[in-house]
């Protein structure tokens, strides 16, 4: 379905530019890190990639036709949406949407939920996970579809170094399955761990981008001042 | 889907065939004759009759609508309009009761021992003592606006002490014990009445308080739906021997509270 | 005080002794006002939920117009229900007044904008919660409003019980459109008022006490049966 091309986009609200006019097309395999200080517009970019933004202008191109796009694609929010069902339940539900088979679910969340390291609790009601958990289960749930692109807003912004930890790995176990990852964050760490490209993003233009090895040595100014910890205004 | 079961019985279950609907007023109903009288006409003609115990306003609505197959009220003059306006066919007297005058045991107005109601009622507005009215366009008050009316008084123009209520005559008879007013009831209703407070029978006697029920069955030439045949039945039996004996026979506390005078 | 007592022994009397008449008419005011509440639900769930999901033209003022209808005075409701039905009226053909049906048909009116607004309140709540991600798991229409009446399912028990409350325990408009015939479509709450009527009050509160412990039942029998207050389920 990739590449993913995005022509002239601009979201505009209440008179004011959130973002844009970016332009950029997104290919080949690997981790793209969407990075950038607050009110950059990162969670829009992720946003009208996923098409559930509304673009002021300029347009989004997939490869494939755009019902096809949607139906390979899973978002995974900063804070994880839990519907009101047992953990199993929120697993099976995006399954349920796409008309699998009722007899399959049982065998697809049991590989889901072992996979996110969660066997020992489909019983639960969602609430009852802790964050991380929680977060865990977000993202099994976004992945039990098989996905070919996945898009990450600061999945990890309120977690602790374990849940981390635990979500990376996750993560890295998708990328090896060859899902298409963008992931928008504030945590450098993570960048450099998991990241093969990056879009650096100020006051909703593209600043930088390039390479995760641009980080090691940035010739933009403005990444350079972000990378020590600068407040850019 | 037992409710659907449920909604569909409930839907295709119109009236039966020997179902008649009778508008009483309720000061009838409240006697409690038709307790004795209706397992007996059942029984005699196979008509069960069902009772929609209403003002004689709304009874007289209910019959003009063609909501009632016939109706069974105490205003004659109402009554009269109403066949005039071919409403129903006609009107057969069935049987009078009384109405009383009630009110506190330590009777303000002297209201005890007076010669006529009317000089009751012209004493108690003398005393501007409160008084409770029904208020409602019923047969009990219709038969005590006529008696205001002969002593030339309108009540209109009466001040506080007059509370016109537009309830029910127990409804009224309540308010009166909680006011401790007087208040014109039908006899039946007071002797059942079970809030009585302080108030006490004051006058009764005078044949200006006869209260004459008349029955009326609806003009089926008005509406073609209405059980014609059925009111007929019970009229012939309303005015049979059968319904004399237990309408003159029927006493609470060992007084008799309806005369049979049908013709 | 003292008549209270009373109310209490001539309830519990009624009770002991399965009273016939007692049975009859709970059973009748159970049936009549559980119809209206099945009905009521099958509309106002899907339209509260519907109202919280869709943006249209007049989405405000159909909130605003349901909001109102909850206040609607019942009598109102009665007078209206009976000028229809009536013989002389629209639907008098039908042969509907004074029968359970019409005594159905004024209570769903009653209760149908309460269940609808209390339904849109909490669906709202449940929509902010699963905007994001219905969004963007691509959901049509109809499989959001099924999700969320799925798994809003609690409030809408509650917003259920309100209505069946609020039927259960409603006189004025069943009172016209039924008319309180014994043996056809007199109900606890008719019963209760003619029981008023005749100063016979200890017999009009131990219905009334009838009445409210049945509604307290009905309440745990649904609750029971829909597990909602087991710890950690919603």
């Amino acid at each position: 379905m990739l590449p993913l091309t995005l022509s002239g986009v601009t979201v505009r609200r209440k008179g004011k530019v959130l973002l844009g006019p970016v332009d950029h097309v997104l290919d080949g395999p690997g981790l793209t890190a969407v990075i950038g200080p607050n009110g950059a517009g990162k969670s829009t970019l992720l946003r009208l990639m996923h098409g559930v933004e509304r673009l002021s202008e300029g347009h989004t191109d997939w490869a494939v036709p755009l019902a096809e796009a949607r139906a390979q694609q899973s978002f995974v929010f900063q804070s994880p949406v839990l519907l009101r069902r047992t953990v199993a339940g929120n697993l099976s539900y995006p399954l349920q949407l796409q008309g699998v088979p009722k007899a399959e679910l049982p065998e697809r969340v049991r590989t889901a939920a072992k996979a996110a390291g969660l066997q020992d609790l489909t019983h639960l009601p969602a609430n009852r996970l802790s964050g991380g958990e929680r977060q865990k289960m977000a993202l099994a749930r976004a992945l039990i579809t098989r996905p070919k692109v996945l898009f990450l807003d600061e999945p990890c912004a309120n977690l602790d170094g374990h849940a981390t930890r635990e979500i990376e790995g996750l993560l890295r176990n998708a990328l090896d399955a060859g899902t298409r990852i963008i992931l928008a964050t504030h945590d450098m760490g993570q960048v450099r761990r998991l990241a093969s490209d990056i879009i650096f993003l100020l006051h909703g233009k593209v600043a930088a981008k390039g390479p995760a090895a641009m980080l090691q040595t940035p010739d933009n100014i403005q990444l350079s001042a972000f990378l020590n910890g600068d407040i850019i205004t | 889907m037992k409710h659907l079961i449920l909604i569909a019985a409930l839907l295709t279950s119109p009236a039966q065939a020997d179902t008649l609907k009778l508008a009483v007023t309720t000061s009838f109903e409240n006697a409690g004759l038709a307790e004795v009288l209706l397992p007996e006409i059942a029984a005699d003609t196979g008509i069960d009759v069902q009772l929609l115990v209403v003002g004689t306003g709304q009874a007289l609505r209910l019959g003009e609508a063609g909501d009632v197959d016939a109706i069974l009220v105490h205003a004659k003059s109402a009554e009269e309009a109403f066949i005039a306006a071919g409403h129903a066919t006609h009107r057969r007297e069935i049987m009078h009761n009384d109405f009383v005058l009630i009110g506190p045991g330590s009777d303000p107005a002297n209201v005890r021992g007076r010669d006529s109601a009317t000089q009751a009622l012209g004493a108690i507005a003398e005393a501007e003592a409160p008084f409770v009215s029904r208020g409602d366009e019923s047969g009990t008050h219709k038969a005590e606006v006529a008696l205001w009316q002969a002593i030339s008084r309108d009540p209109a123009t009466f001040g506080g002490w007059y509370k016109a209520t537009g309830s029910g005559m127990g409804a009224a008879l309540n308010t009166a014990t909680g006011l401790n007013a007087y208040i014109l009831a039908d006899r039946a209703t007071w002797l059942k009445h079970g809030n009585k407070g302080d108030l006490q029978l004051l006058f009764s006697g005078d044949p200006a308080l006869f209260n004459q029920y008349a029955y009326l069955p609806v003009n089926p030439d008005r509406h073609p739906h209405v059980q014609g045949a059925l009111a007929e039945q019970l009229e012939t039996w309303l005015t049979s021997p059968a319904a004399a004996a237990l309408i003159n026979g029927y006493t609470l506390e060992g007084e008799q509270l309806f005369t049979f005078n049908a013709r | 005080m003292n008549e209270v007592l009373q109310g209490l022994l001539e309830g519990a009397r009624l009770l002991v002794t399965l009273d016939a008449d007692l049975v009859e008419i709970s059973l009748r005011s159970l049936q009549v006002s559980l119809t209206a509440l099945l009905i009521a639900s099958v509309i106002a769930f899907p339209l509260g939920t519907l109202l919280a999901l869709q943006r249209f033209r007049f989405r405000r003022t159909v909130i605003a117009v349901l909001n109102a209808l909850m206040g609607l005075p019942p009598v109102v409701v009665g007078l209206i229900v009976y000028l229809l039905l009536s013989r002389s009226g629209p639907f008098g053909v039908l042969g509907l007044l004074f029968t359970p049906t019409a005594m159905i048909i004024a209570q769903v009116i009653i209760i149908t904008p309460l269940i609808a607004s209390i339904t849109h309140q909490a669906m709202r709540e449940l929509w902010a919660e699963y905007h994001d991600l219905l969004i963007s798991l691509n959901t049509t229409k109809r499989q959001r409003m099924w999700t969320l009446i799925r798994d809003g399912r609690r409030a809408l028990l509650t917003a259920a019980l309100a209505g069946f409350g609020r039927a259960i325990g409603e006189v004025g408009a069943i009172m016209i459109v039924g008319g309180n015939i014994d043996h056809a479509t007199r109900v606890l709450t008719t019963a209760i008022a003619l029981e008023t009527g005749k100063g016979d009050f200890a017999l009009a509160l131990g219905l009334g006490f009838v009445l409210i412990l049945l509604a307290i039942l009905v309440n745990i029998a649904i609750h029971a049966l829909s597990r909602t207050e087991t710890s950690g389920r919603w």
